[in-house]
């Protein structure tokens, strides 16, 4: 599904010169915090050459080396997790599996942060899982690590595997089971088929999926500061905050982009010779049934994943909540609600357009501003890799010149710096990834000879647009719609930043507890923010088992 | 077929809907700052006007940017409030951000008095001429000398000791003595710490540097970090209650977290013990405030600040966060007293800052994480 950074783009659009305008100006805003960075490179004197050194004299080979840790095990778990369980309730039948079908998609709703105080919470030494075992078996008792690397990778992969089950289990049902029969009619064994043919026409879709989350863990911040897990993300911060070098902050940040790069090529490379068209017309999905072990095996994988990725966290943070509510809820509750709410419909929705403009400008012909047009769109997606705090870094940089000239003009302000306007910004230039993959994917669903046809048989460009265009283009938006809206509603770093005066949210409420590892008091924000993704993440479900029962019934 | 000289445009209606939004956010942008800016010169509140003979007139509402936990500030906040009519907003956030942002607003700053701990951040904000000097009697005789800045550009406010904690249960007393001796490999395996990154691990091992040398104080590093029982924690409770559970024997916290343990479970087998006592004294740090230098209600900010030093908020300094009061004419709270009396470091706080940068280099240097 999506198609996140393909060079090929098929299907050539016209526009009026002052869409194209419009638009580069549009992705070169977005890239703004990005460039800003970059340019902190000119910046190289002696104060940040002496830090330089000194980070690759202490550090920096442990920094990369666990960021690539980080990056293969949280890889691996959620291609994994993702894969199997999409393959499950897509393909076979077995007790619970309409269930599950929505239920796993549920994490989708947890913050990293929250996921990982409460994992680091339970499975402590002096957490209560470990004090039990310590009362019940003696003080030798041994409990897994779960401190390191192994920890945080849980975490992260458990709530980041719903974007590759997102897109591995629509790549699975429009697959449906025509290839798979005609691969067991050549003789291959079902679990065969799936590896030699099902895996592997659905990779795309499951590769976009992982650089996804790849992505989000690079920018992780919140769940690698709960573990103490040293990654490139926090040894910016610790440049920034620790040694007061904005520089070398930014230098290391833009750093970061070397390991987007990477996660991007393996992306690209595994696209490279997947160009692949299914037939629009797959037959209904008729499921394998599973029996005996085989279907045990089934709904026990999918709870034991359910349990751990959505059943523990929302136990205990209600257990939490039980114990703090009296003390923690005050009236402001809905007042950092509909902050939190505002802010979230307001970048989804500056965020989906700007997107579509980005795909739109990217299938527009030749000319001699293409080259600058594809760099900008290209680098527009970027931010997606880059911690929150970090692009806030950038938009504080160049706001603070901007505010400076106007004030000289206008007198008064700030005029950005700490305007919704910023915080918007940081946002679009966050989220534009998950915004702009499903809705370059639906376009380039759209083939050419469709709308070739269309207007042979005299469809005005009204009709075109209304009877094409839309209905292939809404799934596409209302995915991208709604999964920005819920990133925004977990970011915390930004918006902990750049916040305009006044605008507390949920997330920032959560910050203000777990700064000092109150958890417990955290409980209620954390639990109110939940709830109030869900409802999008229940839409989403729910669109997109409307989507399929539509395909299959057509 | 079309004969439309733009062919095809697949996208106005979307196209269209987005110029309306990209409108509609910068409008909002634009108001957006007018809206949720406080309004200075706001009539004040009525309950004040009967206090208006015995103290000044309220002012406009005093704007607070603040890394301090939101709990521990609103009641004094309110307090104030109440006391003189004049209205405190708040702005939340981590210590190294505010200060970003403080001095990216620049003369727009909507921010009148910057209060944060630990005087490493202070020092930051003050040397980047964030903070305005301010002559204070009030202030200069509640708040002892080396609890403040010498030109005034901050206050402590309230004291916190950073001193060992130890298990009742496999510790004696006698076995401890300073900071430093927990590098001696008898603590090897039994030793925790709070991450490197946290500011107050920076200050006291700036205040190291200060006192023994760079030298000695990696040593003193090194030797820590060799005698850790597990991994460096992100936060002083976790330290206690992994003393409780056995996890390690000793640590280094801010006396008021093993205060807010005792305050849940009275029992818990976990000691303070005052480091350095023959020699340097207990490593105190502030938390404290100044009056940005772009203030729009410096006087406003002068009345919060000087009204905190003050008894009675003094006193909830202790009781909400058993913190030590600055103004050593108030008593903390008992479970604060409980504790004992201790000698504290007398150096001025001010060195926190200044070493602050080599300190965290020597903690890279020797793999304190």
């Amino acid at each position: 599904m999506p198609r996140t950074h393909t060079p090929s783009v098929s299907g050539t659009l016209h526009l009026p010169g002052g869409w194209r305008v419009l638009g580069l100006a549009a992705a070169l805003l977005v890239a703004l915090p990005i460039l800003m960075l970059l340019t902190q490179w000119a910046t190289l004197g002696t104060g940040e050459q002496d830090i330089w050194q000194h980070l690759f004299a202490t550090k920096l080979d442990r920094l990369a080396l666990n960021t690539i840790v980080l990056l293969l095990g949280v890889g691996v778990l959620v291609t994994v997790l993702g894969t199997s369980l999409a393959w499950l309730v897509s393909m076979c039948e077995f007790p619970g599996r309409r269930w599950f079908d929505w239920a796993l998609m549920l994490p989708l709703a947890i913050p990293g942060y929250v996921m990982a105080f409460v994992f680091y919470g339970l499975f402590s030494f002096a957490g209560p899982i470990q004090s039990w075992g310590r009362s019940v078996f003696g003080a030798n008792f041994w409990f897994p690590d779960l401190q390191g690397a192994v920890g945080v990778i849980l975490v992260m992969g458990l709530v980041l595997y719903p974007y590759v089950y997102l897109m591995a289990r629509s790549a699975f049902t429009v697959q449906g089971r025509n290839l798979l029969d005609a691969a067991r009619l050549l003789g291959l064994s079902t679990t065969g088929a799936f590896w030699k043919v099902a895996l592997p026409v659905a990779r795309p879709a499951v590769i976009g999926g992982v650089a996804l989350a790849l992505m989000e863990t690079l920018a992780d911040f919140g769940a690698v500061s709960v573990f103490n897990y040293d990654t490139f993300t926090t040894a910016i911060y610790n440049a920034w905050y620790g040694l007061f070098n904005l520089a070398v902050a930014a230098q290391l940040a833009s750093l970061l982009l070397v390991f987007v790069a990477l996660t991007l090529m393996l992306e690209h490379y595994s696209r490279k010779h997947a160009r692949f068209t299914q037939d629009e017309r797959s037959r209904a999905a008729q499921r394998f049934r599973l029996q005996g072990a085989q279907a045990w095996a089934a709904t026990s994988w999918c709870l034991v994943i359910f349990l751990l990725a959505f059943g523990v966290p929302v136990t205990q943070l209600l257990i939490w909540v039980a114990e703090t509510w009296r003390t923690e809820l005050d009236s402001r509750y809905p007042e950092f609600l509909l902050h939190t709410l505002e802010l979230a419909a307001l970048a989804a929705l500056a965020t989906v357009l700007v997107a579509l403009l980005l795909a739109f400008i990217r299938r527009l012909p030749k000319s001699r501003w293409k080259w600058l047009e594809r760099l900008s769109v290209r680098l527009a997606t970027l931010g997606y890799a880059l911690p929150g705090s970090v692009l806030a870094v950038g938009i504080i940089i160049a706001f603070t010149t901007l505010d400076q000239r106007l004030q000289g003009l206008l007198g008064s302000g700030p005029f950005l710096v700490g305007s919704v306007f910023a915080l918007i910004l940081a946002y679009l230039t966050r989220f534009m990834a998950v915004a702009y993959a499903p809705l370059d994917a639906s376009l380039e669903r759209i083939k050419p000879s469709l709308c070739d046809a269309a207007r042979s048989l005299g469809a005005g460009p009204g009709r075109l647009v209304r009877q094409i265009y839309l209905p292939l283009l809404r799934p596409g938006f209302f995915t991208a719609l709604i999964i920005v809206f819920v990133d925004v509603m977990k970011e915390m770093p930004a918006t902990l930043i750049m916040r305009p005066f006044g605008w507390d949210t949920l997330a920032v409420r959560i910050y203000q507890m777990t700064a000092e590892g109150q958890w417990e008091r955290a409980a209620l924000p954390a639990l109110t923010l939940l709830l109030a993704g869900l409802i999008p993440v229940l839409i989403l479900v729910r669109q997109s088992g409307a989507r399929r029962e539509n395909r299959t019934a057509g | 077929m079309s004969h439309f000289a733009l062919p095809v445009s697949p996208s106005v209606s979307a196209l269209r809907s987005l110029s309306l939004a990209l409108v509609a956010a910068f409008t909002l942008a634009a108001c957006g700052g007018d809206d949720s800016a406080p309004q200075s010169g706001a009539a004040p509140s009525p309950g004040a006007s009967g206090t208006a003979a015995a103290t000044p007139e309220p002012t406009g509402p005093v704007v607070v940017y603040s890394s301090r936990q939101e709990y521990l500030i609103k009641p004094l906040f309110d307090r104030f409030t109440q006391e003189t009519g004049i209205e405190v907003q708040t702005q939340t956030g981590e210590e190294g951000p505010l200060i970003a942002r403080l001095e990216a607003e620049g003369i727009g700053t909507y921010a009148d008095l910057f209060y944060t701990v630990d005087v490493g951040n202070l020092w930051i904000a003050a040397n980047k001429g964030l903070l305005a000097p301010t002559r204070s009697e009030i202030l200069e005789k509640d708040i002892p000398e080396h609890l403040r800045d010498p030109e005034g550009r901050w206050f402590g406010l309230s004291v916190r000791a950073r001193t060992i904690a130890y298990s009742t249960e496999r510790v004696k007393p006698e076995e401890l003595s300073t900071y430093e001796a927990l590098a001696d490999p008898k603590w090897k395996g039994r030793l925790c710490l709070r991450t490197s990154r946290k500011v107050y691990n920076m200050s006291l091992v700036a205040t190291m540097i200060n006192r023994l040398g760079e030298a000695q104080t990696e040593e003193v590093v090194k030797g820590w970090v060799g005698n850790l029982a597990t991994r460096v924690f992100n936060s002083d409770n976790l330290i206690v209650q992994a003393i409780a559970a056995g996890q390690c024997d000793v640590g280094i916290v801010n006396t008021y977290y093993l205060g807010q343990e005792q305050q849940q479970n009275p029992d818990i087998p976990v000691a303070l013990f005052w480091a350095n006592q023959d020699t340097s004294g207990v490593h105190v740090n502030i938390s404290g405030a100044g009056i940005t230098t772009h203030a729009k209600n410096p006087e406003g900010a002068k009345r919060l600040l000087e009204w905190l030093s003050t008894e009675e908020p003094q006193r909830m300094f202790s009781e909400l966060n058993l913190e030590f009061p600055a103004n050593p004419a108030i008593e903390p709270v008992p479970l604060v007293q409980s504790w004992g009396e201790f000698k504290p470091d007398q150096v001025n706080v001010e060195v926190a800052g200044r070493l602050q940068a080599d300190a965290v280099r020597l903690m890279d240097r020797a793999d304190y994480r």
